[in-house]
């Protein structure tokens, strides 16, 4: 029996994702599929050294891969760096734990 | 208390289990109550058309909110008056099954919570990427701060 998140291992991913033009880039990768850094600048509506530091940030987090063709960076999602942090153990534990309260109080009310 | 078994790899497709199990101060009766009609549940889980009818289809609701429509798909698959009720639970992706067993205890019921069916796959996570970020993250703070 093991907890399923480490803190250590989701942190680095958590962080990526805490800023909101960062979470707004890996949306769009996720929505759009594979993307080129011109058109995530356009869609982010930011300076392209803002987007290509962002994309590092996503790439140190290994939420993200790219390859290279003639000029151009494309970048996609990589959806296994997500497992860490999408825990449904963990994220329906707290759920059905706060559900327990509840259903506790309504018991409480329910009288004899 | 939740009792993920868990595999070392995380990308291994069998499923995993989640266990929530308490003694609540009340007989089984009124356990059964607040599991099986439709207005007590919606007063602690959520807004439903249930009725503890086997093979009835039926809903939960909750508030929706960005990129989810707040709504999990069920259908009722064991009804065992007083100590044991089932249905699936299909979410955003996930299909899973619920299972309530009650059982009678010194001075009240044991309530065990089995939700089954968890696999830890590519579509798991992308259905998480798209499930509204802010309140998302929000819940996994929550989660890594009561981590050790």
């Amino acid at each position: 029996m093991v907890s399923g998140v480490k803190p250590a291992s989701a942190n680095p991913v958590f962080r990526a994702l805490a800023d909101p033009t960062r979470r707004a880039i890996f949306e769009e990768l996720t929505r759009q599929g594979e993307q080129t850094v011109h058109a995530l600048t356009h869609y982010a509506g930011v300076s392209q050294p803002a987007v290509s530091k962002h994309l590092t940030v996503l790439k140190r987090a290994k939420l993200v891969r790219h390859r290279r063709e003639g000029r151009e960076t494309h970048y996609r999602v990589q959806p296994d760096a997500l497992a860490p942090m999408v825990n449904w153990l963990n994220l329906y534990g707290a759920f059905w734990r706060d559900r327990f309260d509840r259903l506790e109080a309504v018991l409480e009310r329910m009288g004899s | 208390m939740s009792h993920p078994a868990e595999g070392s790899n995380p990308a291994e497709s069998r499923t995993r289990t989640l266990v929530i199990e308490r003694v609540f101060p009340y007989p089984p009766e009124k356990l059964w109550r607040a599991l099986t009609e439709s207005t007590l549940l919606a007063q602690w889980l959520m807004n439903n058309d249930f009725e503890p009818v086997v093979g009835q289809k039926f809903q939960f609701r909750a508030e929706p909110v960005p990129n989810w429509n707040g709504v999990v798909d069920c259908e009722v698959l064991i009804v065992d008056p007083l100590k044991q009720l089932s249905y699936s639970w299909g979410s955003l992706g996930l299909g899973s099954v619920v299972l309530w067993t009650l059982t009678p205890a010194e001075g009240g019921t044991h309530v065990r919570m089995e939700q089954s069916g968890f696999r830890p796959d590519q579509q798991a996570a992308y259905q998480g990427a798209n499930y509204g970020w802010q309140r998302f993250l929000g819940t996994l703070e929550q989660v890594l701060g009561g981590l050790d």
